[in-house]
């Protein structure tokens, strides 16, 4: 594939810093925990659309803003979003083809494997979050993923992005 | 690449991608700043007569207080020669804002507005007018991270100020609760008690007030007694805070405020 059949970049990049700045807008405080993981979520979106564009390497680059951003340990989001990107592009074929509904729960499992590896890495550092709360981003992911899939679906279908 | 940063080898590349994310961080923080702007703009003359009034009376009210604050200070520092114990010098403040923006639920991070620039340094302490509120964990180009009292992953020494009893308060992950996790069940501690910042481990200046003491627990068989207390500091609300230059510090910020200065005679 050349660079120049390459559409749309611009529209992947605003997707991106929309994600950010959903992950960091202030919420009231009994919604803070159930706040999506917005970055991974637009992140699985591209990699299962264009999985020779968007990948592990983008995926690094995103979660290490993301690491910035949310003053986190530096490569923590970094980590987990290679890991994620790995897994969906390996599984982009058949996943394509299921319906949302079976598409979201795999999403929700890739979601839980992306919070507990952050998991991992507070409980190396000393930190570990305590409470169940922790497993609900995973979950109001996949209740979102629907939504998230056919709004930047028809955005890449009408901006024609390859 | 994770172990390198527990020991701050990647600040720089911690500086270089903030500047990338400072725009995000600028537009969150956008809606908030307008409302204040416009609510500011579209106030009557009634009510900003009123504001002033009362802002007036106010200020006269503390000048009262600071006046025979002046005289206690001279007091206490006639006192201290008497003991032949040091000098404690004033300290220096400078204003910061908050920069709306939320980071992980779990632990208690702000960002505030005033950076390196403004000679803010590692572990310096941040308060609001009503007691302490945290630490600088983070300071970069583009801003500075705070950690609070709170967070789970925060401990501050302190002391009873009514009997001088000093003791460690941690974070709990709740936003209006530390506990006193190491005082023994005969410690004469009671609610209501003002717990003040005692100057051990040199992050935080003494004297400061933390919090207040809501409820002491003697449970039978348990050798430490649970203790919890309430930050006097306004912790979720404050939006101006205060950044505390104490000690050795204050000579760095006269430095860095010189060079400034110097600066901008060079600029002009």
């Amino acid at each position: 594939m050349q660079i120049s059949n390459h559409q749309g970049g611009g529209l992947i990049l605003l997707s991106f810093i929309v994600a950010f700045m959903l992950t960091v807008v202030p919420l009231p405080e009994f919604m803070q925990f159930i706040r999506p993981e917005w970055s991974a979520l637009v992140l699985l979106y591209w990699c299962m659309a264009l999985p020779d564009r968007i990948g592990v390497g983008i995926g690094w680059i995103v979660g290490l803003l993301l690491d910035v951003l949310t003053g986190t340990l530096l490569g923590q989001h970094a980590l987990a979003m290679t890991v994620i990107a790995y897994l969906i592009i390996n599984l982009h074929q058949r996943i394509r083809i299921f319906p949302l509904w079976q598409q979201a729960a795999i999403i929700w499992m890739l979601l839980n494997l992306y919070q507990l590896l952050l998991l991992w890495f507070d409980g190396i550092t000393g930190q570990p979050p305590k409470g169940l709360q922790f497993w609900l981003p995973p979950i109001s992911g996949m209740i979102l993923w629907p939504v998230v899939f056919i709004l930047l679906r028809r955005l890449r279908r009408h901006f024609k992005v390859k | 690449m994770t172990l390198d940063h527990r020991q701050q080898h990647m600040q720089s590349l911690r500086a270089g991608l903030s500047l990338l994310i400072a725009p995000i961080e600028f537009l969150v923080d956008l809606p908030t700043d307008l409302g204040r702007w416009i609510t500011e703009s579209l106030s009557t003359r009634q009510t900003l007569l009123e504001e002033n009034t009362r802002l007036h009376s106010q200020n006269l009210l503390m000048q009262a207080r600071s006046l025979k604050n002046a005289d206690l200070e001279a007091e206490n520092q006639r006192l201290r020669e008497l003991l032949g114990s040091s000098l404690k010098v004033a300290d220096r403040v400078l204003i910061a804002e908050l920069i709306k923006v939320e980071l992980d639920p779990f632990k208690h991070l702000v960002r505030i507005n005033k950076t390196q620039q403004h000679g803010v340094y590692l572990d310096q302490p941040l308060l609001d007018a009503h007691g302490i509120m945290g630490q600088v964990i983070e300071t970069v180009p583009a801003h500075t991270t705070v950690r609070l009292i709170t967070d789970p992953g925060h401990s501050i020494p302190v002391q009873v100020s009514r009997n001088g009893l000093r003791t460690i308060a941690t974070g709990t992950g709740k936003i209006n609760q530390i506990n006193l996790p190491y005082l023994p069940n005969n410690t004469d501690i009671r609610e209501g008690d003002l717990l003040v910042t005692s100057g051990l481990g040199g992050v935080y200046p003494p004297g400061y007030p933390v919090a207040h003491v809501t409820e002491v627990n003697h449970v039978a068989g348990e050798e430490f007694a649970q203790i919890k207390a309430e930050p006097t500091a306004h912790l979720n609300r404050s939006r101006e805070v205060l950044l505390v230059w104490s000690g050795e510090h204050i000579k760095t910020l006269q430095q860095v405020t010189q060079s400034d200065r110097e600066g901008q005679r060079a600029d002009q």
